[in-house]
């Protein structure tokens, strides 16, 4: 009992971290204290915090590790977007038109999780990484080479190139490796921080229902599981399934930010850049999550004083800070310096993403 | 002729994915962890080697052994600085870290050697032999690559069977613990593995550059996922799994190409490797792990 009514109040304090964040940089905006290059780092903040949530399902719930979180983000910007397109005329209203986009974003990358989970959960480890890279390799492959256009009869598709279609008028809206160009903005600070709390409703309710027991039952130990009559291919797709569908619904967001997105910008190095926002907010810990992926994302534009150095500082940050939480004389020379220093330093560590896993 | 030619091409491309998959797949044998600088060390061999013909105008040869020496040297310095203090820790954890090496090679190639591309010349002067009426050429690099590339494959088998060094290194990654109380040192065997990986993905990196002549700082990722591929489908963990992966990789790519579809040969090649690890879970030469409860 004592322990349900901690969960509740930690998930409760999630929640009002988002919101209070969120309070905090709108008076800010309204201040005028952010620049133009910080305000226009905040959609994509939201929707990688999306993303890092949607990936700690299936590392840290779930327990399996995914190199090609990135193709169902992929996945569901270019639907998002076509259907987005597509509806431009019927609704005129762009937050409606988002929504719905952010829908059939999530319901693409849910159908890809589906078809993709159904062989890959069979493996396990390793194994599964490396189906999950291949496959987030192959999505980025097609949609490098799907040319989707618009005219009155309706949409056409095409593998090879833009003259394929066979459209009478009307316009390409997804142009193979040049991606979607002279799409309407339609991403909001407001419409991601929403999204954020979509993604944490539909988290925080999976782990705290009996799915979600079951789902972390599996992690701990899949025979144990197993032989307590659960069903462990159910559970691991609805894990999966979710999870791709919330990188989905990530990535309407995301792509919704630009005037003109590729297919290439979710590639591998996607992938691994939130499977580091994961790791170093604490696998598991959906409030470590947010926090890493917001500070991280802004991290490179505060290290632009830096120029050309930013990219090599940030890699040894990376290397120092998995170091020092991981090896166990360093970490315990952090606790040391930690007590000296009393408690404050245990939430500075935290918040600057170097509390991993105190889960 | 066309079919034979591009098979040559293909055993070609794939001794290239098979001496860089050696790489990945030794390191993991012995140390289970999936080292993903590897693709970047294959990239610092080749700008070595460039630095070498270019700026010092060293021969081919004497490029070569630098690359070989230099990269030796960082996986070495890599390993002692990045990844045994990581000994102990999740898989994970080394992944990151791994990751974090990765972009920090990446980025220090970029200070070094800015982004545009460099031309590398080819180590290989052999000319091109032409058979059948010159129906069937094939260029000096692609013999020399092949060569290197056998006589890395029994190198390695004898230096892993016969040797001392290399039969401790079996030891180590059948079980770490045991090899330690037979007196074997665990830091040194995986040490040595680190270094050997690291002088054979120079030379796959001076190969692969001379195949194909554009250097970047980028130039080993892609390379070094295909590669990674190629362990995985050979069953990671084996030698000759690397190199059947690693030839079999370099066929499918370059005959999907070929026949298929230039766009979509990545696709394919990822497809075959999803098939085969669902028929056969751990790759072609795996070995089974029975799984105790």
């Amino acid at each position: 009992m004592k322990k349900f009514k901690f969960t509740k109040y930690k998930n409760f304090a999630t929640y009002a971290l988002v919101i209070i964040v969120f309070v905090i940089v709108r008076s800010l905006i309204a201040g005028g204290v952010i620049t133009n290059s910080l305000q226009g780092l905040l959609v994509p903040i939201c929707a990688y915090i999306c993303m890092t949530i949607s990936l700690n399902l299936t590392v840290g719930i779930l327990g399996e590790l995914s190199l090609g979180h990135a193709g169902f983000m992929s996945v569901g910007a270019f639907s998002g977007l076509a259907a987005a397109a597509c509806l431009k005329d019927a609704i005129p209203n762009g937050g409606l038109r988002l929504v719905i986009a952010i829908i059939i974003g999530a319901l693409f990358a849910a159908i890809a999780g589906l078809i993709i989970g159904i062989p890959v959960l069979r493996l396990q480890g390793d194994y599964l990484a490396i189906v999950t890279l291949a496959f987030g390799e192959i999505i980025k492959n097609i949609l490098n080479n799907l040319y989707v256009g618009l005219d009155k009869a309706g949409l056409h598709f095409s593998m090879t190139d833009s003259s394929a279609l066979g459209m009478s008028g009307g316009t390409v809206l997804i142009n193979g490796p040049r991606g979607a160009v002279g799409m309407s903005k339609l991403s909001t600070f407001t419409a991601g921080f929403i999204l954020i709390l979509v993604t944490l409703f539909i988290t925080l309710n999976l782990i705290n229902s009996r799915s979600g027991r079951a789902i972390m039952a599996i992690r701990d130990n899949r025979i144990a599981a197993e032989a307590t009559g659960i069903n462990i291919t159910k559970y691991k797709l609805m894990a999966f399934v979710t999870s791709a569908a919330m990188a989905g619904m990530a990535g309407v967001l995301y792509a919704m930010n630009y005037s003109t997105i590729v297919p290439k910008k979710f590639d591998f190095n996607t992938s691994i850049l939130i499977l580091v926002f994961v790791v170093l907010g604490g696998i598991g810990n959906i409030q470590g999550s947010i926090i890493a992926a917001a500070i991280l994302t802004i991290l490179p534009e505060f290290l632009r004083f830096m120029q050309d150095f930013r990219m090599l500082i940030y890699a040894i940050v990376l290397i120092i800070v998995m170091l020092v939480t991981n090896n166990p004389t360093l970490k315990n020379g952090l606790h040391v310096l930690r007590n000296k220093i009393g408690l404050g330093m245990h939430k500075k560590q935290q918040e600057a993403g170097g509390g991993a896993s105190d889960e | 002729m066309n079919i034979l030619s591009n098979l040559i091409n293909g055993v070609s491309l794939g001794s290239v994915y098979a001496i860089i998959a050696l790489g990945y797949t030794m390191v993991y044998g012995i140390a289970k962890m999936l080292n993903f600088a590897h693709g970047d060390v294959i990239m610092v061999g080749g700008y070595t080697c460039f630095c070498a013909m270019t700026y010092l105008h060293w021969p081919g040869i004497a490029g070569v052994v630098l690359a070989v020496i230099v990269c030796t040297v960082l996986g070495i310095v890599i390993e002692k600085l990045a990844y045994k203090p990581l000994r102990q820790a999740t898989s994970l954890a080394v992944l990151i870290t791994a990751i974090g090496v990765s972009y920090f090679l990446q980025n220090a190639a970029l200070l070094i050697w800015k982004s545009d591309p460099k031309v590398f010349t080819s180590v290989v002067n052999i000319p091109t032999i032409r058979l059948f009426d010159g129906q069937l050429a094939i260029s000096g690099t692609t013999i020399v690559t092949i060569l290197a590339n056998i006589v890395i494959m029994i190198g390695l088998t004898s230096f892993t069977g016969k040797t001392k060094s290399g039969k401790s290194m079996r030891a180590v990654s059948e079980d770490k613990g045991a090899a330690q109380l037979m007196g074997i040192d665990v830091n040194r065997t995986i040490s040595l593995t680190f270094a050997i990986g690291s002088g054979l993905a120079a030379i796959a990196g001076v190969l692969l550059c001379s195949a194909y002549p554009t250097l970047m700082p980028t130039t080993g990722s892609m390379p070094g996922i295909k590669a990674f591929v190629a362990a995985v489908l050979g069953g990671i963990g084996s030698i000759p799994g690397a190199m059947l992966g690693g030839i079999l990789l370099g066929i499918i790519e370059i005959l999907s190409k070929a026949y298929i579809s230039t766009q979509f040969s990545d696709a394919i090649v990822f497809t075959v490797l999803i098939v085969v690890l669902l028929i056969k879970p751990t790759g072609l030469l795996g070995k089974k792990i029975s799984e105790k409860v």
